[in-house]
């Protein structure tokens, strides 16, 4: 007894851990400032705002035409997605619609950046649990769609590929075929990398039961996308709110039901053989056509009428130097892209630049809950939670 | 989706709206199939937890608060809410018009996403939120000064940094520029010249100076 008497009693101060802002694990530009309990997390403050452009700002300042790249550099893991939620929003505005081709197209090349997006996500996510090899196999398939960007736009990452009222330009001969045969090799992949992590005993520790989120706590933290289908809610924009061909679609919606980091890796691996599925079903069905509207003040003439035709050189001149004048409004379009809902908010005041334009990105909100998530988990745990929200800082930082 | 029938769902919805926060009077409108209310700053709270309880509203998702600057407006702030209800598969714009340094109730109570969301308001624009739990800046410099979204803050920035060899640290300077900013007037019209005033042209209707009315 006389021993317990003698111990003193000391308050410990947490311990902070500053996590970043370069760090393997972070996915980037992260700094955390965690408290510590021991090993236990009682406290993280993600600091964001280290990859910041200040892109809206950028945007007020450009024609429409000028500002869609800036779309390609917010989620540079899946640009052609973000491209599309801008190309939706100034289409609404304007009043048109593209041709049904350029909505196949962009239909297409969205759920290939899904895939970009989670053969990326998923084995970074088994990386910094220490699986190495999922993220060299990955790598290899990424390259290969990659191409077809590249194919496509002339650019590998930064495609400036979807414009509002359509698509740059139709695609060169043979890629159709080509993308079928990238297909047929994709699923065996999957299995590997199935193989690799969905029943492996360490990989499962360190995810089942980590950062667990109810459907209701999901809900109010404003998750979206698989973060939201891993925490069993069925809410998908592209069945739920269809934009440009995905009615036409026919694909399954995986949920998860556990709602840790666990469920949200198989709810991107599922979402992968679907979006194969998809991809199939519009290189099937894929009309002829063009693929950019024929209102001359929205796109411009084909390069062969500007040589002959005054009119169509006007307006190639004037689309290029002023650019179209979007009528005065506002309008939110939302595309489902790969890591959650991606919005855009735009407010046109009948000029050529937009006078306001917010980027609603899904990482930003995910991040957010950070927080909740982390507390009461090992600093390790925290890791595995970053590495299943699927953030980019591109797109929170904007 | 552009619904715009007399007696459209959304209309019909609408409706039903306007009676569910008719305390608060606010207006509403549907443009291109969506639906806007404009909402009084002070009762933002209690809209937000209307909607989202209201077993006819049931906006449970909170997607983005955002703000939007209109200088030449008395009250020159937009603070944006977009909603969204999984249960009817409907969204909601929230429009709130604040003077500059006119705190806006935070709907951290209502909503927990929207700390971040305001945080960034915040930054961007200098909106104050009242009973915020922890309203810092969020995107801007450690130490940052000024709310860069504002229309009246320049495109450029007041300072810049660099890597300083001699004083072996990063160093803040006032920004510099080799090339002035440009800023085009681009404001001519798409359809030749007919509501252009030419200068020298002494029959025109419209003085000049009317006319150019640059972007800058």
């Amino acid at each position: 007894m006389t021993e317990q008497a003698a111990r003193k009693e000391v308050d410990i101060q947490p311990f902070t851990v500053n996590f970043g802002p370069q760090h393997p694990a972070a996915h980037g530009v992260l700094r955390l400032i965690l408290e510590m309990n021991g090993e236990i997390v009682e406290r993280a403050d993600p600091h964001i705002g280290m990859l910041h452009r200040g892109t809206e700002k950028l945007i007020e300042y450009k024609t429409y035409l000028q500002a869609a790249p800036y779309f390609d550099r917010l989620d540079y893991v899946a640009p052609i997605a973000s491209e599309h939620a801008f190309a939706l929003a100034v289409e609404r505005l304007l009043g048109v619609t593209p041709p049904l081709r350029a909505q196949y197209i962009r239909v297409m090349f969205a759920e290939l950046t899904r895939l970009l997006n989670h053969l990326l996500g998923v084995t970074t996510f088994a990386l910094d649990l220490g699986a190495v090899t999922p993220s060299l196999w990955a790598f290899e398939q990424r390259e290969l769609i990659l191409e077809f960007c590249e194919r496509v736009s002339g650019a590998r990452f930064h495609a400036n590929y979807i414009r509002p009222g359509g698509v740059a330009i139709d695609m060169p001969g043979g890629l159709v075929d080509d993308i079928g045969k990238f297909l047929d090799q994709f699923p065996k992949f999957l299995g590997d990398l199935e193989g690799m992590l969905t029943e492996n005993p360490i990989f499962k520790q360190r995810t089942v039961d980590i950062g667990k989120v109810s459907a209701q706590d999901a809900i109010a933290w404003g998750f979206s996308g698989p973060m939201l289908r891993g925490s069993n809610v069925a809410w998908d924009l592209r069945k739920a709110q269809p934009y440009d061909v995905y009615d036409r679609m026919e694909f399954d919606v995986p949920v998860g039901l556990t709602g840790d980091c666990y469920a949200r890796y198989l709810v991107r691996v599922e979402e992968m053989r679907q979006s194969v599925k998809i991809i199939r079903q519009c290189l099937n069905r894929m009309p002829e056509g063009p693929v950019k509207t024929d209102d001359r003040k929205v796109s411009p003439p084909p390069r062969a009428e500007m040589k002959r035709s005054m009119e169509a050189l006007i307006h190639h001149f004037k689309l290029y130097t002023e650019g179209y004048h979007v009528p005065a409004g506002e309008t939110y379009a939302a595309v489902e892209a790969p890591k959650g809902e991606f919005g855009v908010y735009l407010v046109a005041d009948g000029t050529n630049q937009p006078y306001r334009c917010k980027i609603r990105a899904p990482g930003f909100t995910h991040l957010q809950a950070l927080d909740m998530m982390s507390r009461g988990h090992m600093l390790a745990d925290t890791v595995a939670i970053i590495g299943s929200l699927d953030i980019v800082f591109g797109e929170i930082d904007r | 989706m552009n619904d715009t029938a007399p007696v459209s769902p959304l209309e019909e919805f609408r409706q039903r709206l306007v009676s569910v926060l008719r305390a608060l009077h606010l207006d509403s409108g549907i443009a291109r199939g969506e639906l806007s209310l404009r909402a009084p700053p002070g009762g933002i709270v209690e809209a937000l937890t209307l909607l989202r309880d209201d077993p006819s509203c049931r906006f449970n998702v909170l997607v983005d608060i955002c703000g939007a600057d209109w200088p030449e407006r008395e009250e020159r702030f937009d603070v944006v809410y977009h909603l969204l209800s999984l249960k009817h598969n409907r969204r909601l714009r929230v429009k709130i018009h604040v003077g500059e340094n006119v705190p806006v109730p935070s709907v951290v109570s209502v909503f927990p996403c929207a700390n971040w969301h305001e945080r960034e308001t915040f930054d961007m624009f200098g909106v104050p939120f009242a009973g915020h739990p922890d309203l810092r800046r969020i995107l801007s410099d450690y130490g940052f000064e000024g709310h860069p979204l504002r229309k009246d803050f320049p495109l450029t920035g007041f300072s810049e940094v660099r890597y300083d060899e001699a004083q072996k640290r990063v160093v803040y300077e006032p920004v510099s520029l080799p090339q002035d900013f440009r800023g085009f007037d681009y404001l001519s019209p798409w359809e030749g010249l007919t509501g252009i005033q030419l200068p020298g042209d002494g029959k025109a209707a419209i003085p000049i100076a009317a006319k150019t009315g640059g972007r800058g």
